[in-house]
């Protein structure tokens, strides 16, 4: 069971419930829960995929796509069965959120899908969870049954006329199954190896049928925007950010833990007043601002507005909410090599770019951060991290690549500092050499 | 192949949720896994036939997925995150610590067959690290003391 903390600066939607006793049906009724899912089925699927639409929710899984929008592109008529799938697959290095959402709120996880499915003429749902989250996997399996044991879900669901099914499906260890088409695979019980697109799930999806797919937080936001409406939840932030987030503050910090702040916090203040500043009045260095996958931002780059816009504008991503606070002693080429170790183990080796790119720079950098680097090793780590971005049938190859020329072009001196057999100048702050290991 | 009653009760039901038999592969190896240790060769068979696939495209799967294992391991395989949040907040230390402790290396068994230790890929305790996962247990905020108490609490049962 993962610790709570909380900030006056919060604003609890996605959260309010957390600590509350709400994987109890009972409980989760008295707290509102399963009044939105009644309301959606008293409204018009169009009208429910507009309300979202104008709410401005968007993506929390990290891409950050507009989710009424997403559900709009399910067509109407379809010969074959349509899908509501929830990606509960976590597993973006610096993030723990849906993990809490599972642990503390299954039921709105589950109202979210159902809401989704009337919204788009759908009967069935999936809430796939990653296999290393088996007690939230039975949780989750509970809450599903508890739901079925009152009529929420199944045939005719509150006496409504409309069915709908919800199923638990668990992982097995895999970082690239949280890509959505790796994810239908993972599902149809094969290697999750990203498909092409076009067609998109949303046409061409689980089966073949037309699929919605969703990470949790984002189908946990959908019922609070049923209820609130669609002008409340736009307002919690920035235009066309709408709602909260729940972010994963980790690293360096004095009070880490999963804070839920309105989109378009300002980063600098979520360190140092949220996260309470970084511990033995140490310096920082970097921010990872949402997950691994992301350019990293230099202490004087955070003085931004957490939205998916503004981080794009600042060169880098809003991403999954994982939030990685690294300070002044850390090795930025060791912190670059862990994070292309990570890419390379998870690489599901299907196409070559990221295959072959994702070892070479594992062993580039691993030799270079043990004192055999040289000079045209640093241009030689950029250009082939550029020559991955944008040639992967999933952004897998992208996501080693981001943060790897973010480090190299923003802390190039580090890297300098390497050369000619020199020991890392951050060695001392390590307890340990793993060269083993890393290897 | 006998499973338990719990497995096939689980099986016949997951069985009805999906349009195609293949579907409920992935968490059915792994509840098998769980239930027999590592997926043999009898394990990996019986799950082919049951599912009218082939010995190797189960394999084919199996290999692709990180938590899916052929090789038998200790009663208890203490996972160790050793990614960027935990890496900054002293997951590579714990994982030589163990190393030490146990005197065994990534992936590798104690004599005893009672543990076996993994430097594994982010477990999502990324806010509470280091973190740990012992089976299916998450232990987080850990010190080599904390590692210590719990490694010798699980050796006593």
């Amino acid at each position: 069971m993962a610790d709570l903390v909380s900030h006056p600066d919060e604003v609890k939607v996605v959260s309010k419930r957390f600590g509350k006793g709400a994987t109890n049906i009972d409980r989760y009724l008295e707290l509102d829960g399963y009044k939105a899912v009644q309301k959606a089925l008293g409204m018009q699927p169009d009208a429910i995929v507009n309300l979202v639409k104008d709410s401005g929710l968007r993506g929390r899984g990290g891409a950050g796509f507009n989710t009424g929008m997403k559900w709009s592109f399910v067509p109407k008529q379809s010969p074959k069965p349509k899908y509501i799938l929830c990606n509960g697959d976590e597993s973006e290095p610096g993030t723990c959120k849906d993990r809490l959402i599972f642990e503390h709120d299954p039921h709105s996880v589950i109202e979210g899908v159902v809401i989704a499915g009337i919204a788009t003429g759908s009967h069935a749902g999936y809430i796939y969870i990653r296999g290393e989250y088996r007690y939230l996997l039975e949780i989750m399996q509970k809450a599903i049954k508890d739901a079925y044991a009152r009529g929420f879900l199944g045939k005719n669901i509150f006496g409504s006329g409309y069915d709908f099914e919800v199923y638990w499906h668990g992982g097995a260890g895999a970082y690239e199954v949280g890509e959505e088409s790796a994810l239908m695979e993972s599902l149809e019980g094969k290697r999750g190896i990203p498909r092409i697109r076009p067609p998109f799930p949303a046409v061409v999806g689980l089966w073949g049928g037309p699929t919605v797919i969703n990470n949790a937080e984002t189908l946990a936001s959908v019922p609070h925007i049923l209820l609130g409406g669609a002008e409340w939840f736009a307002k919690l932030g920035p235009a066309k950010n709408g709602g909260t987030r729940l972010f994963c503050l980790s690293g360096h910090l004095n009070r880490p833990g999963v804070y839920e702040l309105p989109m378009g916090y300002n980063l600098k203040k979520m360190i140092y007043e949220v996260g309470g500043g970084i511990p033995n009045g140490r310096k920082l260095k970097a921010v990872v601002p949402g997950g691994s996958s992301c350019p990293l931002l230099t202490a004087d780059e955070i003085d931004v507005s957490m939205d998916f816009d503004s981080m794009m504008k600042a060169g880098s991503m809003l991403g999954s909410g994982g939030v990685v606070v690294v300070d002044e002693t850390t090795c930025m080429v060791k912190f670059a090599l862990r994070i292309m170790k990570f890419y390379q183990h998870e690489s599901c080796g299907w196409c070559i770019p990221c295959r072959e790119g994702t070892d070479w720079l594992k062993k580039t950098l691993t030799r270079f951060h043990h004192g055999g680097g040289v000079k045209k090793d640093i241009d030689n780590i950029q250009y082939l991290s550029e020559n991955m971005l944008g040639r992967t049938f999933c952004p897998l190859g992208d996501a080693a690549a981001m943060p790897t020329i973010s480090i190299v072009k923003k802390f190039r001196k580090e890297f300098e500092d390497h050369l000619d057999g020199k020991p890392c100048p951050f060695v001392k702050t390590h307890a340990t050499e793993r060269a083993e290991v890393l290897v | 192949m006998k499973f338990s009653d719990q497995f096939e009760a689980r099986f016949a039901d997951m069985l009805t949720h999906y349009p195609t038999k293949r579907s409920v592969l992935v968490p059915t190896l792994l509840y098998a896994q769980d239930e027999v240790g590592y997926l043999s060769h009898d394990v990996i068979h019986e799950i082919a036939q049951r599912l009218d696939l082939t010995d190797l495209e189960v394999s084919n799967v199996i290999s692709y997925y990180s938590m899916l294992t052929t090789q038998p391991r200790g009663k208890f395989n203490v996972q160790v995150c050793t990614n960027i949040a935990c890496m900054l907040c002293g997951g590579e230390e714990l994982l030589d610590h163990c190393k030490t402790k146990l005197g065994i290396g990534h992936k590798g068994t104690t004599p005893d067959g009672i543990f076996s230790l993994e430097e594994v890929e982010c477990i999502g305790g990324c806010s509470w690290a280091p973190a740990v996962q012992v089976n299916y247990d998450f232990h987080e905020n850990l010190t080599s003391e904390k590692m210590d108490r719990m490694l010798d609490g699980y050796k006593k049962n």
